[in-house]
């Protein structure tokens, strides 16, 4: 009897649209008609709007069916989908949707088309490989090849890795530590929990050439609470690694050892910050830390740490084994290789893209986007996270590229982009930015502490017509205030978000001009 | 007061492991995950094992807004109100809840069954608006399907 090879996606965004209800319906359905089939649980390829998405391995490659819903499967199953046949779901062959076809997939080379947690599968899709050429290299060969590769932190602060590794490097000291931030907390954003859940060996592997590099043997995966499936699939993943001797002593017969563990978070977003999920990590509030003295020199534990984003340790593998060179390749500027673009909100088409940076923004938003779900004109898009400016229609054809984005009082960030149509009243989009930075404030500099609750009250005054010159003065005032008085990003940034919703859309804000 | 058995539990929690490098955040999950929330009473006996004073253990615990120190509902339900649910209609959602289940944020119905929580990005800002009920994330919700979570969530209990 032939068996049939089907996917089906365990991306928790899947799931969340009901990839377990397709995977039942189909091995019910397969059982009553006798027919055999080898059901593999992928990741996504990420493009939701067509999940859940299933696929068929068929002699010209993978072919691909979506939205899938349980109800399509009898009629799925009549059409003999399972031979790759065609039915009106029918999304043809997997590797020519345009959507796929127009990124440069290298960070997310495997995502979507692995099982996340088959060893098997990572080492077939070229995993490990950059390893083994790092067990080749001396500590300082390694570092050079992420600093010339122009690798920059993709959390959001886009600070050199490479350079960060050299201090962690060059700093004396027994003991040295590996810490992945996975405390993605920005609205609009889900790349590090793509890459955890859909290929976790990639992330690991980044943490092991980590600590090779800079000489650390305890690396720590600090994730977010919000991520159960992230946490479970990380935990399979560092057990299989660990018994196949990719993790602990001896790493493939070398001298060099390393341990990884996951740390789970406690729904803080401020634990995003490098030092306060430090504080976090060592069991204390997280309470961010005065810099200098730099993580790099004393970060966890008072020892040289090297904090980096899940995105840059999971782009480690391919720089080591491919070169810096081909990854320096892409990109323009200063702003070298590829961001994972999230494409999230108010859109038709939304997932994620990896595209080489350079892409603008009206070519996301409307090429792969394909504009609002709703039908309406875009208003605005909010990139970089909760703390990213909104950015009005006329600067939607900046390319993504962090000196541009600086440009225009802007943030790439994490490669988040949140899509709002005109329904929207940015008045109370810049309050929810106060707000959230109420909630969230750790509490250690004034001006976020207090300055997020005054703020939110200067917006309702301007609303309510009271005083509205005097008002606008305060609220930019207060906005430099909290720039220039806050040791971090969480108040040092929620004025940006607000005072472009105030500069684009007075209009909102009850105040006369506007210019949409 | 608390019981015997739930301090008891907190020991045990505490034996295997206090000696962890930063073990206070563990420890609190471990509690929370197996009582459901932290007890005050779980303070003391905290600060004995970690050397550390009452007051530190009770900043910790209410700076992070996982933890609880009350017992929830049989389920929590949390909405997520970030920018990304926000420019799909999450505050629909949200009000439809509260009026549904006739709580505000941080309450938990008369029945005991479902605690309502506001969340900042379950990571789902692709199928916005999401909400996570227990451990399970749900997508594009309508408000449909939060009657359809709703009484899932209550049926189960009567189980």
């Amino acid at each position: 009897m032939t068996t049939y090879k089907i996917y089906i996606p365990r991306d928790s965004s899947a799931l969340s649209l009901g990839a377990d209800k397709v995977f039942k319906a189909i091995k019910v359905e397969a059982a009553n008609r006798k027919i055999e089939l080898e059901i593999i649980r992928n990741g996504s390829r990420g493009l939701f709007w067509l999940e859940t998405m299933v696929e068929v391995e068929t002699d010209q490659g993978r072919v691909a069916y979506g939205p899938v819903n349980p109800s399509d499967i009898p009629s799925m199953f009549d059409r003999e989908f399972f031979l790759g046949k065609e039915h009106s779901l029918s999304l043809g062959i997997t590797s020519e949707i345009e959507w796929l076809k127009n990124q440069e997939r290298l960070t997310y080379a495997r995502v979507g088309i692995t099982d996340p947690v088959s060893l098997n599968d990572y080492e077939a899709h070229d995993g490990f490989k950059g390893l083994r050429k790092a067990l080749k290299l001396t500590n300082q060969e390694i570092v050079d090849e992420v600093t010339d590769s122009g690798l920059r932190g993709r959390g959001g602060a886009a600070f050199p890795t490479g350079i960060k590794w050299q201090t962690v490097l060059n700093a004396p000291s027994e003991k040295k530590y590996i810490v992945c931030n996975a405390d993605e907390g920005d609205s609009g954003t889900f790349s590090d929990r793509m890459i955890m859940e859909n290929d976790p060996f990639v992330l690991i592997e980044g943490m092991i050439i980590a600590g090779l590099a800079v000489g650390a043997d305890q690396g720590y995966i600090y994730l977010r609470s919000e991520y159960p499936h992230a946490q479970a699939i990380l935990n399979e993943a560092i057990d299989i690694a660990e018994k196949n001797g990719f993790l602990g002593k001896n790493i493939l017969n070398s001298k060099f050892s390393f341990k990884l563990e996951v740390t789970r978070a406690a729904g803080a977003y401020i634990c995003g910050e490098e030092t306060s999920l430090l504080e976090s990590l060592e069991g204390k509030r997280g309470l961010v830390r005065y810099k200098p003295p730099l993580p790099a020199i004393e970060g966890l534990y008072g020892k040289p740490t090297v904090v980096n984003n899940v995105i840059s340790l999971a782009t480690i593998p391919i720089i080591l084994d491919k070169g810096s060179k081909f990854y320096a390749d892409f990109g323009m500027g200063r702003s070298k290789g590829t961001l994972p673009i999230q494409l999230a909100g108010n859109l038709k088409q939304t997932g994620l893209i990896e595209k080489a940076f350079g892409i603008t923004l009206r070519e996301l938003l409307y090429d792969f986007g394909g504009g609002s779900a709703t039908g309406k004109n875009i208003k605005a898009v909010q990139v970089g996270g909760p703390l990213g400016a909104f950015l009005p229609e006329h600067q939607f054809d900046t390319p993504l590229d962090y000196e541009k984005f600086s440009e225009i009082n802007a943030v790439v960030g994490h490669g988040g982009i949140v899509a709002f149509d005109d329904s929207i009243d940015m008045s109370k989009l810049a309050r929810y930015s106060f707000e959230f930075c109420a909630i969230e404030s750790c509490g250690k500099c004034t001006p976020c502490r207090i300055g997020s609750t005054r703020g939110m009250e200067v917006i309702d005054k301007i609303k309510d017509g009271i005083d509205q010159e005097k008002n606008v003065e305060v609220l930019k005032d207060l906005g430099e205030t909290m720039v220039h008085g806050s040791l971090c990003a969480m108040g040092g940034m929620t004025p940006f978000p607000v005072i472009s919703a105030l500069n684009f859309f007075p209009k909102d804000f009850g105040l006369e001009k506007s210019e949409t | 007061m608390l019981t015997d058995n739930k301090l008891l539990k907190i020991e045990e929690h505490l034996i295997v492991l206090k000696d962890k490098p930063g073990a206070l955040l563990p420890i609190m999950h471990a509690i929370q995950d197996d009582l459901g929330y932290i007890p005050e009473e779980s303070y003391e006996p905290i600060s004995k094992a970690l050397s550390l004073s009452v007051a530190e253990i009770h900043g910790f615990v209410t700076f992070y807004h996982h933890f609880r120190t009350k017992p929830s509902g049989k389920h929590i339900l949390q909405i997520c109100r970030a920018e990304s649910c926000q420019s799909m209609g999450s505050e629909n959602i949200e009000s439809y809840c509260k009026e549904k289940l006739g709580i505000d944020y941080h309450q938990t119905t008369e029945d005991n069954s479902i605690t309502l929580e506001p969340v900042y990005c379950l990571g789902n800002c692709a199928c916005s608006p999401a909400v996570m009920i227990d451990d399970e994330v749900i997508g594009r919700v309508t408000e449909d399907k939060i009657d359809e979570l709703i009484q899932e969530a209550k049926k189960n209990d009567n189980l």
